[in-house]
């Protein structure tokens, strides 16, 4: 491999990285600082992108589609936490992923009645359809920096929430001690349904998004649902660098995987997750549980 | 879950509770009193990804059908149709439903391969006349032939054969094929290297991306440091769509063409856009085919679903032209099964993709089409391979 390839699967990787996390970060909300299991995760992706089809269809653009988008989604979160998640914080993890696993069928079969079975293709907005060269057989979408663009915005923002804002320290807060936070006379509830809600719509924007450079299909959700998973749990639980910096490595590893070891492409990423969870249970920035 | 037409299942259970049942009743005369119904077994999706197409093959088949008076060979057609949601697990026991449980006559269907090998299977040991109206699997009518076994469809083999001489014929001698790592995947770009590789054409990388993996960045990169005069692919639904954009976005269309199996940009083209034009395919039809019989049969598809047609609702009708063919050369007479499948392997019928006949294997003997990508369609450039049939390896039958 010459230095230029090399130069443009490292590129490569970090871009599927920032994607990654941009995907992976409504679950780090749910998952990580809720702990709940939520299944439909993937479910939130795929209705964020036909959602971003439908609306880009009918107003002819991308940014207002995601604009408009963006509330439904949150008010959709607040709905599911409202009528079926918010039962269920106090339960076992297995009543959550069987609810969750409903809601999965329930959206798919929304999504079949509501849009129908066909692929969709988003275009990408005009100001952002052009390529820059790279190499003189390749070139690189504009569209694609954008979204690395747009994910390390997210990133910063969730830091910055989480870490520096009173809500994002009542979160943490009701998310290691939720009797505490209530007994200190916090409405925890509408704490943890406007986080769910947060999650839902960071994940439908992923979707929006991505939709350009993904298509939009039935059955869409079920792909981005284990990634997910994956690289919240290398991160570890609750931790916003970890999902970043699970996202990057899996990036790096995904890519590269595949272009020295194509037999294996499959497995390389499960088994960097394997390493890292036999060397470090917690994930790479999780708290080990006292 | 078993539906009647045209009565639903909900309708059919609140009036079989009554008259329905009250009439199972009566004595045998009374029930003969019109020729007993020719029943057809349809296996197909018509839940989950695929219902387009289990949609699309019932109607034009049913279609034909009625094209034809709505009977078969004399005597009234009763469809039994079975949702078999393209899964695998359960298709043996869908199977056995419509042979067993319903006793149908004929058995038609379905449209993912893996549903069509257990068919099959059982349609061999009970002998049910089976007629496979997509799933094109090569194994079908190759190892698993059977005499009453036929495929109106397209093995997987034929819609990639034909390319590679194509691609000779415009100089492009080194290619890189890709694909999804599995079975439908190994069966289209081993088709296609039969054909290229013999006339002259040099396969410089087989890449296989894990199943249904869509990410292909670092496979693209991969290409473009190989410079291959070509790349050949495979993919079909969400994954055509994301490689055909993929390919456009990073350039590489302008100086490496892209060639692929007609399932890359049959049915996902609207949503491809721009990035599809120019592709290369090869398949056995093509909705721009402009012969009069295609022509009707568009229109009248459109007419009556309010849908475009599409390959597979053109896979359907001939299932449907094929049955109306059999049954009336024996005059309804559904135990005379020997002389119905000689009837089958004679057929010669007027499809909307052209004449059509069948081989020893009984898989179409077909043209396979090249079509371009112009302006948002399928344009047929010329004839890939006239009259092609699958070369049948591993069939018994003579």
């Amino acid at each position: 491999m010459d230095v230029s390839t090399f130069l443009v699967q490292s590129l490569n990787s970090v871009q599927y990285g920032f994607l990654l996390f941009l995907v992976a970060s409504g679950l780090t909300l749910i998952f990580g600082i809720l702990g709940v299991i939520n299944l439909a995760h993937g479910s939130f992706f795929m209705i964020g992108a036909y959602l971003a089809h439908w609306l880009a269809l009918k107003t002819g653009n991308l940014f207002v589609a995601i604009a408009l988008g963006l509330p439904l989604s949150f008010l959709l979160g607040l709905a599911v936490e409202r009528l079926a998640i918010g039962f269920l914080y106090a339960r076992d993890h297995l009543y959550q992923v069987l609810l969750t696993y409903g809601l999965i069928l329930i959206f798919n079969e929304l999504q079949r009645i509501l849009w129908g079975n066909d692929v969709h293709g988003v275009p990408t907005p005009a100001a952002l359809s052009a390529s820059i060269p790279l190499t003189e057989a390749q070139s690189y979408p504009v569209y694609r920096f954008f979204i690395s663009l747009a994910c390390l915005g997210v990133a910063a923002a969730m830091y910055l929430v989480i870490n520096r804002t009173k809500l994002g320290m009542l979160i943490r807060a009701g998310a290691s001690n939720r009797e505490m936070v209530e007994l200190l006379g916090f409405g925890v509830k509408r704490l943890y349904a406007v986080v769910f809600a947060l999650g839902a719509a960071l994940t439908a924007f992923a979707g929006m998004l991505s939709a350009p450079v993904n298509s939009v299909y039935p059955g869409m959700g079920e792909h981005v649902l284990i990634i997910s998973f994956v690289v919240v749990v290398i991160g570890g639980l609750g931790s916003i660098q970890g999902a970043f910096v699970g996202a990057m490595l899996i990036g790096f590893v995904d890519t590269f995987g595949k272009v020295f070891l194509p037999e294996a492409a499959s497995l390389s990423v499960y088994a960097f997750m394997a390493a890292v969870l036999l060397w470090r249970p917690q994930g790479l920035f999780g708290v080990r549980p006292a | 879950m078993t539906t009647r037409i045209p009565t639903t299942r909900r309708r059919f259970l609140s009036t079989a509770a009554g008259a329905g049942a009250a009439a199972s009743l009566l004595p045998a005369p009374f029930v003969l009193a019109q020729p007993s119904k020719v029943k057809v077994g349809i296996l197909l999706p018509y839940t989950g990804t695929y219902a387009s197409l289990g949609h699309n093959i019932t109607d034009a088949m049913i279609m034909a059908i009625e094209e034809a008076g709505g009977m078969l060979g004399g005597r009234p057609v009763e469809y039994v149709k079975v949702d078999s949601e393209a899964d695998p697990a359960k298709a043996a026991n869908n199977t056995n439903k419509l042979i067993a449980g319903e006793k149908v006559d004929f058995l038609t269907g379905p449209v993912h391969s893996g549903v069509a090998m257990a068919m099959v299977k059982i349609a061999r040991e009970e002998g049910t006349i089976t007629i496979v109206s997509n799933a094109g699997a090569a194994a079908v009518t190759r190892q698993m032939c059977a005499p009453n076994v036929f495929r109106t469809s397209f093995s997987n083999w034929q819609t990639c054969f034909p390319m590679g001489p194509e691609m000779m014929k415009r100089g492009r001698k080194k290619a890189v094929s890709i694909t999804w790592n599995y079975a439908a995947g190994h069966e289209m770009i081993g088709a296609f290297k039969e054909g290229y590789v013999p006339a002259g054409g040099q396969v410089m990388k087989e890449i296989l991306i894990p199943f249904p993996n869509i990410e292909f960045q670092a496979h693209l990169t991969e290409i473009a440091s190989l410079k291959p005069d070509a790349v050949f692919a495979f993919f079909a639904g969400g994954g055509a769509v994301k490689f055909v954009k993929d390919y456009d976005a990073a350039g590489l269309k302008k100086t490496i063409p892209l060639h692929g199996s007609g399932f890359l940009t049959d049915g996902t083209l609207h949503a491809q856009g721009a990035a599809a034009e120019g592709v290369l395919t090869t398949l056995h039809y093509a909705e721009s085919l402009d012969t009069p019989t295609n022509k009707r049969f568009k229109e009248a598809f459109k007419k009556r679903t309010g849908r475009t047609a599409d390959v597979y609702a053109v896979q359907g009708y001939d299932t449907g032209q094929l049955l109306v063919h059999a049954m009336k050369s024996v005059k309804g007479d559904v135990r005379a099964k020997k002389e119905i499948m000689a009837a089958m392997r004679g057929a010669k019928l007027d499809s909307p993709r052209g004449t059509m006949s069948f081989s020893k294997a009984q898989n179409p003997i077909q043209d396979i089409y090249l079509r371009e990508v112009r302006k948002g369609d399928n344009v047929v450039i010329g004839v890939a391979h006239k009259a092609l049939a699958d070369p049948g390896t591993g069939c018994g039958m003579s």
